[in-house]
């Protein structure tokens, strides 16, 4: 198989999913190697350009380029200069121009990887567009599940929070159910989007019920600035009714895994206790992220020239 | 004495309930006669058989960004796009820079058409100062310069009391409000439909409420004060039942949709193309099969286009950044024919009543028939010719289209202003 872009997890096939998860597995060995260097990429320039800060991300993606013997260069565009200055099809060309071969992109707007990729030569990854998706955090989480599960399929997975303004959740979504698993979102009903039920999803606005018999917990980041916005009264409201404790877990299976993208605000989404605790996976997360980053660009240049 | 003799089309008159084939004579610009069979030598003629012979085609809701835009559209480029669409008429929105708000914009546009246009221009004057929505504009001034309409559209009118004293005041002149029906709090920072579309391609929605909140106050305003609101591109189920009650009840209000919103969903904004960006945006399959159903019993009176030329970069950027609106002059025409005529939603006069009688009437326009002495305005089109959408071949400097490479039936073969012929199939050009 040979990926001409990665836009969003929508695009792909379980059995597409299911390679790059096999073949994250193959990477971990690398990365967990005293001597970090394969040469899979040698002589591949493979650009990070981000319209929205992450370091998370982005340093997830440089390493991966680095371990697998690419050369790395990233661009920082301020968000503010993406309406007085250049276009974003001029920007990259120009950067195209320069021999790049992968471009890597965070953007604030939905689609905009959509609109790179149709109009460059080469490769796009998108690293998280608007609210649509972020198609390798969900990869990152799929392989995580599975590393700990064994499998993805006929497990139910609560996502609990902002799943409208959420990219994570969407790719999660669409990956998860590909895979067979059942999805559950729990959330303020103004933090859910219209009629998200024919992604194949269930809904609950009582963090309890969804939790009962989950498999996989997974909480997303709540952002004060939805609070302004008025689409939840506090803080401390959400975290009352969303918040997940020791207890709200308590209702899922024994072995539940609990997951967040990050960064955290403690106390809020999720309490210490339990994101320091046994069934937390935060930080191997972040480790799986390098992992399939890797699988992914190893995949995305295997065949040679875009398709 | 300069004479044009059209025979042998299939003559399509609601005014007149007319419908069968007939001659018709042209002289000095006015219709001289329509018989069955009019004999004359040595005249210019028009061999319609087979084709159909309207009204001129009269679009009452269209952007032609001059001035101020230029780089988006002109009078000149417009006017020929309206031409080429079979449309003899065209009211043209206020929303220019500066804003069309006093009586000198209206004066200027008007002669810049006279010298430069294929088809005749009537302004639309702006409802309030600026479109800024606090101050009345001097509509009187307005009407009296040519203004035809009032409208801020772009902009809704968000004070209900604006709105209000602008119905009223301008029912001094007997001229209509076109509304732009959109509650701004709920559709901002939309980007399309708010529905499943929107969750699945994760964009920000706007709410089909949207607009039918402001429907509804619109229809409560004019059964208040009795004064006439049209509204403009109804998109929704919900305003269409809305309109369909008032109208039962005698609330003087009447609607346009526009071909967009009858034939296409918002599954046509899969892919991100900002081509398909447009407001009110494209709705459910529901809501176009509840504008069909207002354009079949009279609920929806008038096709308008809403034609809104964008530069080509200003829309080949992300979705969120490029502005809202698609050029419709020159696939209105093959849309209805295509999705109403050939699918039985409307006879052939009753599309001419949508885009020609009705847009005549409620901008109290002498025009929209084809009667003697009546001036030549006519549109001859060929309703089985089927022709393949291609943006790089409109008149209009726009070329955001979503139709770009769809298969269409129904061509414009000639467009007659005042007895002269601004199109035909080579592009015989008045005064070129």
């Amino acid at each position: 198989m040979n990926y001409k872009n990665l836009l969003g997890l929508r695009d792909l096939s379980a059995e597409e999913i299911q390679e790059i998860l096999t073949t994250a597995h193959l990477m971990r060995p690398v990365m967990e190697s005293p001597n970090k260097k394969i040469t899979y990429l040698m002589g591949k320039n493979i650009l990070t350009l981000f319209y929205e800060s992450s370091t998370r991300t982005r340093v997830s993606f440089e390493l991966a380029a680095k371990y697998l013997g690419a050369t790395t260069t990233n661009v920082s565009v301020a968000t503010s200069s993406v309406n007085k200055g250049e276009s974003l099809i001029d920007t990259v060309r120009t950067l195209q121009s320069m021999g790049v071969d992968i471009v890597i992109m965070r953007h604030p707007m939905t689609g905009a990887p959509k609109l790179l990729a149709d109009h460059i030569e080469a490769k796009v990854i998108n690293a998280g567009d608007g609210i649509n998706e972020h198609p390798t955090q969900a990869l990152l989480d799929l392989y995580t599940i599975e590393r700990h599960k064994g499998r993805i399929k006929d497990l139910k997975v609560v996502i609990a929070g902002d799943i409208l303004h959420s990219r994570v959740a969407r790719s999660n979504i669409w990956g998860l159910t590909k895979m067979g698993a059942r999805v559950v979102v729990a959330g303020p009903s103004t933090l859910i989007p219209k009629k998200i039920e024919k992604m194949g999803v269930e809904v609950f606005q009582d963090i309890k019920k969804a939790v009962v018999d989950a498999d996989v917990v997974m909480a997303l980041r709540m952002q004060k600035e939805r609070q302004e916005s008025g689409l939840f009264p506090s803080l401390r409201e959400y975290q009352h009714y969303f918040g997940i404790d020791e207890g709200v877990l308590s209702y899922a299976k024994p072995e539940v895994l609990l997951m967040h993208p990050g960064p955290v605000n403690r106390g809020i989404e999720i309490t210490s206790d339990i994101m320091e605790g046994p069934h937390s996976t935060i930080e191997e997360q972040v480790t799986n992220g390098v992992a399939i980053r890797m699988a992914l660009l190893y995949l995305m240049t295997r065949g040679g020239d875009k398709q | 004495m300069k004479k044009l003799l059209i025979t042998g089309g299939r003559v399509l008159d609601p005014k007149s309930n007319r419908d069968g084939i007939f001659d018709i004579l042209v002289e000095e610009g006015k219709i001289k006669a329509i018989e069955e069979n009019i004999a004359l030598e040595d005249v210019p003629r028009i061999e319609a058989q087979a084709l159909w012979v309207m009204p001129g085609l009269i679009d009452m809701h269209v952007h032609l960004r001059e001035p101020g835009f230029e780089h988006k559209e002109t009078i000149k480029s417009g006017t020929k796009s309206a031409a080429a669409g079979g449309f003899t008429t065209i009211a043209c929105m206020p929303n220019t820079q500066p804003v069309v708000d006093q009586a000198s914009l209206v004066e200027y546009i008007q002669i810049k058409a006279q010298r430069e246009g294929f088809v005749k221009v009537r302004p639309i004057g702006a409802i309030s100062k600026g479109l800024q929505g606090e101050e009345l504009a001097p509509m009187g001034e307005m009407m009296d310069a040519g203004a035809v309409a009032f409208s801020d559209d772009g902009n809704p009118v968000v004070s209900s009391s604006l709105m209000k004293k602008a119905l009223e005041y301008a029912s001094m002149w007997k001229a209509v409000i076109i509304s732009h029906c959109e509650e701004p709090s709920l559709s901002k920072g939309g980007l399309m439909n708010e529905g499943e579309m929107s969750t699945i391609l994760g964009m920000q929605g706007i709410p089909s409420a949207a607009e039918e909140i402001m429907v509804a106050r619109d229809i409560a305003l004019a059964r208040y004060t009795g004064c006439r609101v049209h509204i403009a591109h109804v998109s929704t189920a919900a305003g269409v039942e809305l309109i369909r009650r008032a109208k039962r009840q005698g609330v003087a209000i009447t609607a346009e949709a526009t071909p967009h919103h009858f034939s296409l969903t918002d599954r046509a904004v899969e892919g991100y193309d900002a081509d398909t960006k447009v407001n009110p945006p494209l709705r459910t399959q529901e809501d176009v099969e509840a504008v069909l159903k207002g354009l079949q019993d009279g609920t929806i009176d008038v096709i308008a286009t809403d034609h809104a030329p964008h530069h080509r970069d200003e829309k080949k950027q992300e979705y969120k950044l490029a502005p809202f609106g698609i050029v419709g002059l020159e696939t209105a025409l093959p849309l209805a024919i295509t999705h109403l005529i050939r699918k039985n939603i409307l006879s052939p006069l009753q599309l001419v009543e949508k885009m020609s009688l009705h847009p005549a009437r409620i901008l109290n326009l002498s025009a929209g028939t084809l009667q003697v002495g009546q001036e030549a305005d006519i549109t001859i089109i060929d309703p089985q010719a089927e022709k393949k959408i291609d943006k790089n071949q409109l008149y209009s400097q726009g070329r955001n289209t979503p139709f770009h490479g769809q298969s269409l039936y129904g061509q414009v073969l000639y467009t007659i202003v005042d007895g002269i012929v601004v199109k035909n199939l080579e592009w015989i050009e008045k005064g070129e």
